[in-house]
């Protein structure tokens, strides 16, 4: 067996081990919160405590994986995916953003859906803003009328939804 | 002989005009979602589930299976012609069926791996319908703590046994175990994890994780990596048909998915893609030539279709029987049900027996629909595949992010959603597998009250656990399957160091 030498930690388990280890920490202390209140029977917290020794014992894991040293016949270049496009990433968080603001505000979710399209569109490499929009409108606005009428969900609705 | 006459009165539900509508929309509609490349079936499952909100129970629970089957046969067309598998178990199928295509022969491979998830899908719903009343029947007697031992081992085999890493399973898992909890406690009425959120008191929905985790993170991860790059669909050139040859060739290794595939997906161990590589591997071994795998053999298709449509009728038997889903799909359908209200298991046979009857004699119906109307129109469902990704990606946030806000028209539904779409591109992006979390979601709270109402019996002793015989075998075997892939790589290790 390989024993650990100690080298320097791959970045993203020591990442997921803090993130896992504060994860216990919450659901630890709320489960201790409604605790408080209990008094007769099988506890409503037990479980939670349960699970956050669980998320502890992963965050613990992660931590010893990141520090030990890696062996080659181990497949970890899964903590190493190579490099991403964050700009076309954060295009599509940027769509998914203006329909969130756009039910919030209460434009009514065509026009968001709308961006939402065209947003992502582009982060997929396609640079004819103006066209996707409109074919994002279009896709929303079937939809609308599909949901709606046929199937009668209701959808958040703005000024052009109220116009059906 | 009860099965049969059970299976009857099934027929007669599923025969009604309405029914056979809804089957036939359900069928065709989980094809053209499920041929999308990049979807699979639990994403059609999950992409869908909204529509099928404000219809009555039993219809949509037919449409259901119909989109469930439909997007299984979705899924093995994306395979085969684009080699994008949209799910793990068609990753076996895109490599002999995309070089099939690539030498011309798409058509007949096409053609098995619909006629074999015919007769596999056909064989193991018989399967079902033979064996689910003898569970429900066992499963009568299970008390709280041998739900709760069955829960734990599906926890440990759906996340850790048959992954790449059962570090990287488990954490996926635990995401679920935790987002379970969030919510009003079903049996105590308190609050946790909901941080006084009340959007959060009913919990987290199943289908706003999966579709999040899945078509939010998957296009997240797409666009990361600039998988856009054309592949273009291989047009399907030549005869759809199968020659004498092919059908000669074909059809033992249906019946050998079927072997593999049903057993499998029937005991609680998850996943179809154990079927679909067991057959992939034994149909190599006892090919007339081997040399012609990996440059498109046709019983390399036969056999993990089969499989894998196989299973999918296996894993509805712990499904209907247990309320126990052991794979993504499973996880969504059972969300499915509880949106009316109904909890699959042993009482719903009793209570509901049309419904569950009507079910599975839909899914025979669903599976001869499928062979009938997809063969000729393979055309059509190609011409699905040529839509250029931005677009199809676009269209596919646009119908995810609507099938949220039209569950529930609140923007903290649409920022949950969100930021299981960021957590879905990480897990992706770091090679964790998300069917665990899905699963955890939904069985988490259901493995909780079972264990709570195990303790209330005992007063809080939680050897009672251990003194049941079945809860005990079963958990015995969930820490086996626990221990044993890091035993068996431990067992490699110290061959490879005797060589």
């Amino acid at each position: 067996m390989k024993q650990g030498t100690l080298r320097a930690p791959d970045r993203v388990p020591v990442v997921v081990g803090i993130i896992l280890l504060a994860a216990a920490a919450i659901v630890a202390m709320d489960a201790n919160h409604i605790q408080s209140g209990f008094t007769y029977g099988i506890s409503p917290a037990a479980v939670p405590f349960v699970v956050a020794g669980f998320l502890a014992l992963l965050g613990a894991s992660h931590l010893v994986v990141a520090f030990r040293r890696r062996d080659p016949a181990d497949d970890s270049d899964a903590w190493n995916p190579g490099p991403a496009d964050w700009k076309a990433v954060s295009l599509v968080l940027a769509g998914l953003g203006c329909l969130m603001a756009a039910i919030a505000v209460g434009v009514g979710f065509i026009s968001g859906s709308a961006l939402l399209f065209a947003l992502t569109a582009r982060a997929f490499g396609r640079r004819a803003f103006v066209v996707d929009l409109a074919i994002g409108a279009a896709l929303a606005f079937l939809v609308f009328l599909l949901f709606n009428n046929l199937l009668s969900l209701t959808l958040p609705e703005g000024p052009i939804e109220r116009l059906f | 002989m009860d099965s049969l006459l059970a299976l009857g009165h099934g027929f007669v539900v599923a025969f009604e005009p309405t029914n056979l509508l809804f089957a036939a929309i359900g069928v065709v509609l989980g094809t053209a979602v499920g041929v999308l490349p990049g979807i699979g079936p639990a994403l059609t499952v999950a992409l869908l589930l909204p529509v099928t909100f404000k219809l009555d129970p039993g219809g949509s629970l037919i449409m259901f299976a119909g989109i469930y089957y439909g997007g299984m046969y979705g899924g093995s067309t994306t395979a085969i012609l684009l080699n994008t598998p949209g799910e793990s178990a068609s990753v076996v199928t895109a490599l002999e069926g995309n070089q099939m295509a690539r030498s011309g022969r798409g058509g007949p491979a096409l053609a098995t791996a619909a006629i074999g998830s015919f007769v596999a899908g056909t064989i193991a719903t018989f399967g079902l319908a033979f064996l689910a009343p003898v569970l429900v029947r066992l499963a009568v007697n299970f008390g709280p703590w041998d739900y709760f031992a069955l829960m734990v081992l599906a926890f440990v085999t759906v996340s850790a046994t048959f992954g790449s890493s059962p570090l990287r399973g488990l954490t996926s898992l635990a995401l679920g175990l935790t987002l379970g909890i969030v919510g009003i406690d079903q049996l105590t009425g308190r609050a946790r994890l909901t941080f006084g959120v009340p959007q959060l008191f009913d919990g987290i929905e199943v289908t706003t994780l999966a579709v999040g985790l899945f078509a939010i993170g998957e296009a997240l991860y797409v666009a990361s990596r600039h998988l856009y790059a054309p592949e273009k669909p291989i047009p399907v050139k030549g005869s759809l048909w199968m020659t004498r040859e092919d059908w000669r060739r074909s059809w033992k290794p249906w019946l050998r998915g079927v072997g593999f595939g049903f057993p499998i997906g029937a005991l609680p161990a998850g996943g179809a893609e154990i079927p679909t590589f067991l057959s992939y591997t034994t149909e190599r071994r006892l090919a007339k030539n081997p040399e012609e795998f990996g440059r498109g053999a046709i019983e390399g298709v036969a056999g993990p279709e089969a499989a894998n449509n196989a299973s999918a009728a296996g894993t509805l038997v712990p499904l209907l029987t247990l309320g126990l889903p052991t794979s993504a799909t499973a996880a969504i359908m059972l969300a499915g049900f509880q949106q009316y209200g109904l909890q699959p298991g042993p009482l719903l046979f009793t209570k509901e027996p049309a419904l569950v009857w009507g079910l599975i004699a839909s899914l025979f119906i669903a599976n001869t629909m499928l062979i009938i109307l997809n063969l000729p129109l393979i055309g059509i469902w190609v011409r699905l595949l040529a839509i250029p990704l931005p677009w199809l990606y676009a269209g596919i946030l646009v119908f995810a992010a609507m099938g949220t806000i039209a569950s529930d028209p609140s923007v903290v539904e649409l920022a949950m959603l969100v930021g299981f779409g960021i957590i879905g591109f990480l897990m992706r992006r770091y090679d964790h597998p998300i069917a665990p979390a899905v699963v955890g979601l939904i069985l988490g709270p259901m493995a909780d009250n079972q264990l709570r109402r195990s303790l209330q019996m005992s007063l809080g002793d939680p050897m009672i656990l251990l003194q049941n015989p079945g809860s005990a075998t079963l958990l015995a075997i969930a820490a086996l399957a626990l221990v044993a892939p890091v035993l068996l790589k431990g067992l490699e290790r110290f061959q490879a160091q005797e060589d």
